[in-house]
């Protein structure tokens, strides 16, 4: 057996990544319709928000890659994604990655639906997490197709974060 | 927050890069089973537009940089050592005077009318990249008082799997700041550190043109389940 190689370390995206890193239409990965509109937040451990933090989106075959603006605002669209059949991984969820200048390593979180309760209570991912903290982990719904989802760095109802 | 098992990485707070103060969480990570991670499928970066032109940031504009033109090359691996192939790798970088042209960089040095420091590229069926560009410039920053950051260059992998997505900064050799550089200083083990510094490469320089560096890169996690980009 061949020796594992340690794999090259991570450092900061920095402050400076924004005209490398988005592009066009980065933000929106709903290729159809009915698309939900997400919109979050992204808070640093004082509740100020991090004007130069990079969220990316997976769901499937869906990515979108959004900056936050000067609010620490982020945005996408995407297809909700389907109920899965095995159980224990049933809840719709996204994969969310954070990247901002003072974070050596990106963050790795999920963002959960608000109206798949019963999923929810059996998914194995969410389960995992302490009780009370995994509402840090589900959107909440605003008027129209738009959930919310902020995502706390630190202090007060931090997120859940997911080591790998 | 113990990090042990992933040695050679740095830890989110590392106070002496005052960034961190605020924006390391403070909770432990929730530690998912490793035997889930194959059912985890990693992002599918396919809408990131990668054009043939985007590996030369020499070429972008109508004039050459000014600059010492560089030529940085080298192999994306797993940790296996097998190559990751046609994966996404983008690259920013300062222009040779330490100037983004970012809006958000005040630093009071000259832009570069033909240099936007900018790249993308795939890696080919060898899990081999190749940029040509000009070598970014040292810069000071608020960190503490007089720093200065090495010389860099930013990049972003993404790999075939969840755990496998990286962003990074590759330094050049010999630069005398990077022993000062807090957040090359945040990787505990020099052994990591090594890691990220480029190497001078005669193979790869080409004769009265550029001089080569080569730097390989190993994504974590094992390129078991080959899939498309």
């Amino acid at each position: 057996m061949s020796e594992r190689r340690i794999p090259t370390p991570s450092q900061t995206v920095g402050p400076f990544f924004g005209y490398a890193l988005p592009f066009e239409g980065g933000h929106d990965a709903a290729r159809e319709q009915p698309a939900v509109r997400i919109e979050g937040q992204l808070l640093d451990g004082a509740g100020e928000q991090v004007p130069d933090g990079l969220v990316e989106m997976w769901a499937g075959q869906q990515f979108a890659r959004c900056r936050t603006d000067a609010e620490g605002l982020f945005h996408f669209t995407v297809v909700k994604p389907a109920r899965g059949s095995a159980p224990g991984i049933a809840a719709p969820h996204l994969d969310l990655t954070i990247f901002a200048r003072g974070l050596l390593r990106h963050l790795v979180t999920r963002m959960y639906f608000p109206d798949e309760e019963a999923a929810n209570a059996s998914d194995r991912v969410l389960n995992l997490v302490d009780a009370a903290r995994r509402h840090t982990l589900i959107a909440q719904s605003e008027q129209g197709a738009v959930l919310r989802f902020d995502i706390r760095l630190q202090g007060e109802a931090e997120t859940v974060f997911f080591a790998l | 927050m113990s990090d042990s098992h992933r040695d050679s990485e740095p830890p989110y707070l590392h106070p002496d890069y005052r960034s961190t103060v605020r924006r390391a969480p403070a909770r432990e990570l929730v530690r998912l089973p490793p035997e889930w991670f194959h059912e985890l499928p990693g992002p599918v970066f396919g809408r990131v537009p990668v054009l043939p032109g985007d590996a030369d940031l020499t070429r972008q504009h109508e004039g050459q940089p000014l600059g010492e033109r560089i030529v940085v090359s080298g192999r994306v691996v797993d940790s296996d050592g097998d190559p990751v192939r046609h994966t996404l790798v983008e690259v920013w970088q300062a222009n040779a005077a330490g100037r983004y042209v970012d809006p958000e960089d005040g630093h009071r040095a000259p832009l570069d009318p033909n240099f936007t420091g900018a790249g993308r590229c795939l890696t080919d069926g060898d899990g081999r990249y190749r940029f040509v560009t000009v070598k970014p410039g040292a810069y000071p920053w608020r960190n503490h008082e007089n720093a200065w950051r090495p010389a860099h260059i930013h990049f972003s992998l993404f790999g075939p799997s969840l755990d496998s997505r990286l962003v990074t900064q590759m330094y050049f050799p010999g630069d005398p700041l990077m022993p000062l550089d807090p957040i090359l200083q945040s990787i505990p083990d020099q052994r990591g550190r090594d890691l990220l510094v480029a190497a001078l490469d005669l193979a790869i320089t080409e004769p009265e043109w550029a001089l080569g560096y080569r730097w390989d890169i190993t994504l974590r996690g094992r390129n078991a389940t080959p899939r498309e980009p």
